[in-house]
């Protein structure tokens, strides 16, 4: 008897290690041990053919933080991350909204608003090159109809980073409407009905009623939204490589600069281990403190 | 009770040209419980959503309290509805679920507290003002619902089918809640059921509906000993009326078609009864056993016997029944005067 239930709790065990491990393995070798060696390698100076790498602790860091261009790159990130997520929200559910409701074409504009995620971020940035070039593009040719005078949108640090910004919206509105829109289809039509009954105009039953049901969507989209505003750095190839004079260079760019451009991997190590940091922190935040305040059904 | 209070006059809706409800009239006294019944797709959440205003009539004229409210918005005709599905906020806690509709209508806090302790005392809800719909049972969400329904105190009150989702002993103690609420609080109740044991037992007047148009409108006791034709006949009472060709009982070849109620039913001696059928299945009922009868001319014969009853299937029967106790319908399937003279 209690041979057969030795047996029994030992093969459960090695079922259950049979169905952990495909993910257990695979996390291991792409996400656990590339972080651990980052961390890793942000630990040692750099090696060169005179001066073998060594150990320097948190020097790295310190270099990091006593560079400018560091500063400069997060602030625009900052500024990136804090434009980029609220407006592709915003947008994004204005326009679940208004496809959700009873229009002619529905399929058409749904279509015609998601029409921007199925673009790689390349062609979307491509095509973003025909509106901002200067005297060709689309925007100086319908300023020059009112008489403005051509503007290098990309060109100049006032409006480059700006500029990237409003691609990035553009890309994910749509992909994050397609979320809110599903979400919207499963909030039963007598909700909207019983608020009828009870008075409800349109903006009370919006505010008081889909929004809060829409809360788990919200958080989900805020996530990813922010976790594409540190990855999303495609664009920035084709349209400002960082520039000019840094203006619209955003932290993974950098990061990529440092390794691949001036083939510093330590230092580009341990910025990648501040991203990391930050974005561990803010995600804990959001799963902590909003998940609290939002229902679930 | 002299002047109606709801008043339905013709009132049609069509769906790209599919019938929805043709005909409707309708005049409700001031705190009766009406109920529509009827069969699945017979118009009567129709009737009900056009009363709403969830729906517009293509024709017709809707009043409520003497007022002409056939395009006025669902909020403008001073009523409430509880939904099927009951239609609760899911993130909203109890109390704001019932005070939602005070909240929108700008109803001010101390009052509003006052309006829901009320109405969550007359539903048996108090202590449960924190919770969320998620975190009660189904009779628990179902009275949330009432207390939604009468806290603003509005004089007429809407149910869709509001026991469709309850369990069977759940629904019949319910029923006894809703018909209290009703007369305690004077509202007039518009009820949508297709339960016609709900209909018959609660309401002061029913509405039999089918194919979107009204069969008959009358008391319970009316369509259930008055039965305006051969649907009404077959869709109220349980067992529902037997119908028999008139050709089988003699004397009676006038009438297209006769009926008769389980009840009015009796056993005869051998080679004295009337009818000569012969014995389908037996449900046992505890008091009483209804015994399927099948005759060649007749459909739906059933004979209601007292206490248990285990007769064979297939053996023959003879039955009994006297002259008042049929009912007769012509050829088109309505009603008909008695054919030898005397109403019935």
């Amino acid at each position: 008897m209690a041979t057969h239930v030795n047996i029994e709790r030992r093969r459960q065990a090695i079922y259950g290690w049979l169905l952990l491990s495909p993910a257990a393995i695979l996390l291991t070798a792409f996400a656990f041990y590339p972080s651990m060696a980052t961390l890793w390698t942000s630990l040692f100076s750099r090696g060169t053919r005179r001066k073998a790498s060594e150990f320097v602790g948190t020097g790295n860091y310190a270099d990091l933080f006593a560079d400018p261009t560091f500063w400069k790159v997060a602030t625009n990130n900052l500024i990136y991350a804090g434009a980029t997520i609220p407006i592709s929200i915003a947008i994004a559910l204005g326009m679940a909204l208004w496809a959700n409701s009873r229009i002619p074409a529905r399929g058409f504009v749904r279509t015609a608003y998601f029409t921007p995620t199925v673009l790689p971020m390349i062609a979307a940035a491509n095509l973003w090159l025909f509106f901002y070039t200067p005297g060709l593009g689309v925007l100086d040719q319908i300023g020059a109809l009112f008489g403005l005078p051509s503007v290098n949108w990309l060109g100049q640090p006032e409006t480059a980073l700006w500029a990237v910004i409003i691609v990035t919206i553009w890309k994910e509105a749509g992909f994050f409407m397609i979320f809110y829109l599903a979400a919207l289809q499963t909030i039963p039509e007598d909700l909207k009905e019983a608020a009828d009954i009870e008075g409800a105009s349109r903006f009370t039953y919006t505010r008081r009623i889909v929004l809060p049901l829409l809360m788990p969507t919200t958080l989900f989209i805020m996530v990813n939204a922010l976790i594409n505003s540190v990855k999303l750095i495609d664009h920035l190839f084709i349209l400002t490589k960082g520039g000019p004079n840094d203006a619209s260079k955003l932290i993974l760019y950098y990061v990529w600069e440092m390794a691949f451009a001036f083939f510093d991997a330590p230092q580009a190590a341990a910025m990648t281990i501040l991203i990391l940091l930050v974005l561990g922190i803010v995600a804990g935040v959001k799963f902590t403190i909003l998940d609290k305040r939002t229902h679930y059904q | 009770m002299s002047e109606a209070f709801v008043e339905v006059q013709t009132v049609a809706k069509r769906w790209n040209g599919q019938l929805g409800v043709e005909q409707v009239s309708l005049s409700i006294p001031r705190g009766a419980f009406v109920a529509l019944l009827g069969p699945s797709g017979c118009g009567k959440s129709t009737t009900l959503r056009l009363l709403s205003g969830l729906e517009l009539p293509d024709e017709g004229r809707i009043m409520i309290d003497g007022r002409d409210v056939t395009t006025a918005a669902p909020s403008e005709r001073n009523l409430s509805m509880v939904f099927q599905s009951y239609a609760l906020f899911p993130h909203l806690s109890v109390a704001e679920n019932v005070v939602f509709g005070l909240k929108v209508r700008k109803v001010k806090a101390a009052e509003r507290r006052e309006k829901l302790h009320r109405a969550l005392e007359i539903t048996g809800l108090l202590g449960y003002e924190a919770r969320k719909p998620g975190e009660l049972s189904g009779g628990q969400r179902q009275r949330v619902a009432l207390a939604r329904a009468i806290v603003a105190n509005q004089p007429l009150c809407l149910m869709d089918e509001p026991l469709s989702n309850l369990d069977a002993k759940l629904r019949a103690s319910v029923r006894k809640d809703i018909k209290k609420l009703q007369v305690d609080l004077g509202i007039t109740v518009i009820y949508v059921t297709h339960d016609q044991t709900e209909a018959m037992s609660m309401a002061d007047m029913v509405v039999l509906m089918k194919d979107g148009r009204i069969q008959q409108t009358g008391a319970p006791e009316d369509l259930y000993y008055r039965s305006a034709n051969t649907f009404v006949a077959e869709f109220v009472g349980a067992p529902p009326m037997a119908l028999l060709e008139g050709a089988a009982i003699p004397g009676y070849e006038s009438a297209s078609t006769i009926g008769l109620r389980a009840e009015s039913l009796h056993l005869a001696e051998p080679g004295k009864g009337r009818l000569t059928c012969r014995v389908s299945e037996c449900e046992f009922l505890g008091s009483e056993t209804f015994v399927g009868l099948t005759h060649p001319a007749a459909t739906g014969l059933t004979i209601s016997m007292p206490g248990l009853r285990n007769i064979p299937a297939g053996e023959e029967l003879e039955i009994d029944f006297a002259d008042d106790d049929l009912h007769f319908f012509d050829a088109g399937g309505n009603r008909m005067r008695h054919p030898n003279g005397a109403t019935v």
